[in-house]
């Protein structure tokens, strides 16, 4: 099969899913239903596209395949502040918010921490991308710690909007949210565009491509921030749902078995939004909403770790 | 013309490169010689902006290295380091094209190809063109860098032990290709090598470092000589002449 065959059967496979998902049992609700699982899939399509695609990234820019950006903390910053609002000013103070003002605090405070690790990685040579990995897991584990702290100390209820928080969840996206966070990403693919010739390139390696007149760490940093925005505006949209990103990275890999990143990155985008749709009916329609998206993604994807953790240590 | 002017680099509180100036020669095949942690590889890394020195000047044809524009400095000196390990799934000719990166940002052009081509047939790699590079052997993988680096066609190349890990039939078929590669092309190459007799067989001009400086350097016959290499090495070397080639005796 040919790179153009192989990525039109998963685009095929993707808009069927879409398909059956958006009509489904419509019935003569129309006017009631479409729009709001139009809104859903677009959510889907945002989210699934920009962690596939910065999950692709950061693989290559970190030559590891078994890492995601979520080494790097950001999705535990997310959830302590949910629960440090939650902890200090209550539930009900998360919610008079609004919800805009809460995407933009969490999109904010990722993006910021995101950038307070690359300024010390880069400060100063000889700092490896495995010291930002070490200090974003470091810091990681501190958050959650924090947040866990937190949970067991609050009221039972408190604990119920927490809760919520910590699973991604594409079953009440807020459309202006929706509509920001697409401004925002397309405006990072814009940025992201200038950067991704390199992208071959940096999978040969760090000497590499400084010897095929790559800036490295300006190119480096900058596809690190592309990482860092992609993945604050899913997660604040939806929830931590960054371990996705592996699986269907992965997955592309072995279906496409090219180093090419135009291919890998549209396949695994595909990938995702199969995976995220295929999976979202699964839980509206075998599951009856009793579970959530990423129990089933972090399940599958979990499975899947395991088995590259095998190969992997078998090659 | 590559010229070092008092650079150093310090790792860890270690001078490991110290106050080194030396001039490489154009057109010709220099090596650099030396014990373990000598600091041949950290200069060669340091020639090719791999890693930053702490003090000191190198300029390439004129112009700080520092001052070079990373993809125009591509086009003028190639580097390849001796470890490459890389998982990707790549064929050698995919491999030999990302040569032309520097000219072309990853749209081979004709003329790209062109280059491609002969580099693969410099390297007598056509047969295994399409093979994927973890199917190949240790000398056949060094064998695709190396045509990779003659596809970039630059001016300069620094090699960092070449021979590592090769068999004596390639690593003589490696250095048969850099001479050719002198004489054909006019480049400018320069080695690590930890074997003397190739240094001494094939090279032009020996710069030989101990401890992070410049022991001796000077042009091979001058160099290949007990005494001056009892002062790199501190162990007593025979030299044979051989059909005018010297070879150092120091196995015992």
């Amino acid at each position: 099969m040919t790179y153009k065959a192989k990525l039109g059967l998963l685009a095929a496979a993707a808009i069927i899913l879409v398909a059956v998902f958006l009509f489904i049992d419509l019935g003569g609700n129309w006017d009631y239903a479409l729009p709001r699982r139009i809104k859903k899939v677009l959510a889907i399509i945002l989210t699934g596209g920009a962690i596939a695609l910065s999950t692709t990234v950061f693989q290559t820019v970190t030559n590891n395949r078994i890492l995601t950006p979520s080494v790097m903390g950001l999705d535990s910053l997310y959830i302590l502040i949910q629960t440090t609002v939650i902890f200090v000013f209550g539930s009900f103070t998360l919610y008079k918010l609004g919800s805009n003002v809460n995407f933009l605090i969490n999109v904010g405070a990722m993006i910021l921490f995101a950038g307070i690790l690359y300024k010390i990685l880069f400060q100063r040579e000889g700092n490896n991308i495995y010291f930002l990995l070490l200090i974003g897991m470091i810091f990681g584990t501190l958050f959650s710690s924090m947040s866990s702290f937190m949970e067991v100390l609050i009221d039972p209820n408190e604990f119920q909007y927490v809760s919520d928080k910590m699973f991604a969840s594409f079953n009440n996206v807020k459309t202006e949210l929706l509509i920001l966070s697409v401004i925002v990403v397309a405006l990072t693919l814009l940025y992201f565009a200038r950067f991704a010739k390199y992208l071959n390139v940096l999978s040969l390696g760090r000497d590499q491509a400084i010897n095929l007149g790559v800036n490295y760490d300006y190119v480096v940093k900058r596809l690190l921030i592309v990482v860092a925005v992609l993945i604050s505006v899913a997660t604040a949209l939806v929830g931590p749902i960054t371990f996705l990103g592996l699986l269907v990275v992965n997955v592309a890999y072995e279906f496409m078995k090219t180093y090419r990143h135009s291919h890998l990155i549209t396949a695994s985008i595909l990938i995702s939004i199969i995976a995220l749709v295929g999976g979202q009916l699964v839980v509206e329609r075998v599951f009856t909403f009793s579970t959530t998206l990423s129990v089933i993604i972090n399940f599958i994807g979990g499975v899947y770790f395991i088995y590259l953790l095998l190969k992997e240590s078998r090659a | 013309m590559i010229q070092v002017t008092n650079v150093s680099k310090v790792y860890g509180g270690k001078k490991v490169v110290d106050n080194v100036s030396v001039t490489i020669p154009k057109g010709q095949i220099t090596s650099f010689i030396g014990p373990n942690g000598a600091g041949k590889s950290t200069l060669l890394s340091m020639i090719s902006r791999l890693t930053g020195k702490d003090s000191g000047q190198i300029t390439v044809d004129g112009k700080e290295v520092s001052q070079w524009k990373s993809g125009d400095l591509a086009k003028k000196v190639s580097i390849l380091k001796q470890s490459n390990h890389i998982s990707l799934r790549l064929t050698v000719r995919e491999l030999v094209s990302f040569g032309r990166f520097p000219y072309s940002q990853g749209r081979l052009n004709a003329e790209d190809e062109k280059f491609v081509d002969e580099a693969i047939s410099y390297m007598e790699l056509e047969d295994m063109q399409h093979k994927y590079l973890h199917q190949l052997s240790g000398g056949q993988t060094q064998r695709a860098y190396i045509a990779m680096v003659i596809a970039q066609n630059t001016e300069y190349i620094l090699l960092d032990e070449p021979l590592n890990n090769l068999d004596m039939k390639h690593s003589v078929q490696i250095m048969k290709i850099l001479r050719k590669l002198v004489a054909d092309l006019n480049k400018t190459i320069v080695i690590v090598i930890h074997d003397i007799n190739f240094a001494s067989f094939y090279s032009d001009y020996i710069v030989a470092l101990k401890d992070g400086a410049i022991e001796s350097e000077g042009k091979t016959e001058n160099i290949i000589q007990s005494n001056v290499l009892r002062g790199i090495y501190d162990m007593d070397i025979e030299i044979e002449e051989i059909n005018d080639n010297r070879v150092c005796v120091y196995y015992g």
